[in-house]
């Protein structure tokens, strides 16, 4: 699939931009600060709903302005949709396919696949166990748009949880018994919606493993190889059939069992997909922490190259968007890259100089400055 | 910003759910102009809302008297009860006049985040008057999302031991009168599962 259309208003630093796209590799220079970003930043939204920079849509509208606006034809097997989203901070955001409306922005997901690479994936290797889950659970969402409701749902009943867990435990120090008798109400919901998840991300890590092994290993071939493991907190899970949502079920409610008292004691949910990692290892140490800077780089972007591949054996080949990265990478490592995203059907890259991408990939370029993108011949 | 009483009014009207700053600024202007006599009467209807309307003793739906019509009707079996979170969803359900039971209104759903257990719905009040009437069916209706989801099954567990009582949930699945393909999975899941033989 490719975008042959960008439109956006009161997008970010945008007030307007207009820009046909083309398959193959598509080149936006132009110096730190001009908006480059934001237009890769606005493909990204429209197909993951959330931008790959920030955690909330206010910094996505312009300062002054009151929504944002992003319109794009994405081209898949010769047909052409247009999806328009309009994004209002603090109310619900609305969505439109073909200028007909949807009942919710969460229908539009599916419809353009993106893999975005950009210098915040470091965070992937160095970050936090949330970033890896969200890397996860966004795979997951873009491989079957269906488990962006179970996630939502999964958080929902988590939050609910979660706040049932603090009052009943205050409630037990203070010697009564609050809403106690409602837990195993809540075990249940979330042991249902967690086992859905859990599964998934289970079954996506198998097939996903020998992906990022692979891509590792061309990017990297001189230094030792990377794996990737889940690593649930949920004990017992079936080891002859991972993926079993029945099985799962069971072994998350049994460790919910487990973990009660500590639980009300300490007023959060102690097991569930909620707190589990995705394990990553370079050679035989955990990467965060040991791996150099270097290192940690072709780590977060084999990750993303192992996604890619991933969606590409699913049939319907994602758009590589590749933010400012060449500068970070070493000649190989980019020459490595550029094969990779050559090959790609579209691919979107943004640099600061010209001479950072190799050349494979420069043949449509455009110049971004002052709040105009032209065509650069 | 306008100023004194227009200002308050339109600030007032803009905290009711689902207006605006827009339309709470037409109502106030739409009231700032109409006859005083139209505005007496929503003052009137404002007044009786808080003074004059009480809770039905028995099924927990807003009321006139003591007990509600529904309650007072003898034509309304009283063996079959429908359970609902709000008093809007009795209303929902009698525009069907497909049921001829009466009804349990329990002022919302489990909802720990607001601070909502079984204590502050109107749980006790259902079991009790099962155990004294003779009620054979309960018919679950709280909403298809995740607090409703919860309540109904809090409620199953509390029901099960009540010899004789069948409880059932309102079956989910598809809106008549639409297209199966533009069914989200979820819902069209739901109605897989709970498909029955024809």
């Amino acid at each position: 699939m490719y975008v042959r259309h960008l439109q956006v208003s009161d997008f970010r630093s945008w007030e307007h931009a207009d820009l046909e796209l083309t398959p193959g590799a598509t080149v936006l220079i132009g110096q730190n600060g001009q908006g480059k970003t934001n237009l890769v930043e606005a493909i990204g939204y429209v197909a993951t709903l959330s931008s790959h920079r920030v955690a909330t849509d206010a910094p996505l509208v312009r300062i002054g302005a009151e929504r944002a606006i992003v319109r794009t034809a994405v081209v898949h097997e010769g047909r052409e949709l247009t999806v328009e989203l309009e994004i209002t901070p603090g109310k619900a955001n609305r969505a439109r396919v073909n200028r007909g409306a949807v009942a919710r922005p969460r229908d539009v997901l599916g419809i353009l696949r993106t893999v975005l690479f950009a210098p915040e994936d470091l965070a992937l290797v160095r970050g936090d166990p949330g970033e890896r889950r969200r890397f996860l659970d966004d795979l997951l969402v873009l491989r079957a748009p269906r488990f962006a409701g179970v996630r939502s749902d999964y958080e929902r009943v988590l939050r609910q949880r979660n706040a049932l867990l603090k009052t009943a435990g205050a409630a037990r120090r203070a010697g009564s018994k609050g809403d106690i008798g409602t837990l195993e109400v809540w075990n249940g919901h979330l042991a249902k919606h967690g086992a859905q998840l859990l599964a998934a991300r289970l079954d996506l890590v198998t097939a996903l493993a020998p992906l990022v092994r692979a891509a590792y290993a061309g990017v990297a071939p001189e230094s030792r190889p990377v794996d990737i493991a889940y690593r649930s907190s949920v004990d017992g899970l079936p080891a002859d059939r991972p993926s079993d949502v029945d099985s799962v079920e069971a072994a998350l409610l049994a460790s919910l069992t487990e973990v009660r008292d500590a639980e009300l004691e300490r007023g959060v949910s102690l097991v569930g997909p909620h707190r589990d990692e995705l394990e990553l290892t370079l050679g035989e140490s955990p990467a965060k922490g040991y791996a150099s800077h270097g290192e940690c780089w072709s780590f977060a972007l084999s990750l993303r190259l192992g996604s890619y591949e991933l969606l590409r054996a699913d049939g319907g080949e994602p758009v590589l968007v590749l933010d400012d990265v060449f500068a970070e990478l070493d000649r190989r490592r980019r020459s490595r890259l550029a094969e990779v995203a050559a090959a790609a059907e579209q691919v979107l890259v943004t640099a600061a100089v010209a001479e950072d991408v190799p050349e494979e990939l420069t043949a449509t370029r455009y110049t971004v400055s002052d709040g105009e993108v032209s065509r650069a011949e | 910003m306008y100023e004194g009483p227009v200002q308050d009014l339109i600030e007032e009207l803009g905290r009711l759910p689902g207006v605006g700053p827009k339309s709470a600024q037409r109502i106030a202007f739409h009231l700032l102009g109409s006859d005083p006599a139209d505005v007496a009467r929503l003052q009137d209807a404002l007044q009786r809302v808080k003074d004059g309307v009480v809770f039905c003793d028995v099924c927990g739906n807003v009321s006139e008297q003591e007990r509600c019509r529904i309650c007072r009707d003898a034509r309304r079996d009283p063996a079959s009860v429908c359970v609902v979170e709000e008093p809007k969803d009795v209303l929902a359900i009698e525009r069907t006049r497909e049921f001829k039971g009466r009804y349990h209104v329990l002022g919302g759903a489990l909802d720990p985040l607001s601070g909502i257990g079984p204590d502050q719905l109107r749980i006790r009040e259902l079991l009790t008057r099962i155990g004294e009437q003779e009620v054979t069916e309960v018919i679950i209706a709280t909403d298809p999302n995740t607090e409703g989801e919860a309540t109904a099954t809090y409620l199953v567990r509390m029901l099960r031991d009540f010899p004789g009582l069948t409880v059932t949930r309102l079956a989910s699945g598809l809106p008549m009168g639409g297209d199966l393909e533009f069914a989200d999975e979820l819902t069209l899941g739901r109605a897989f599962s709970g498909r029955r033989t024809v």
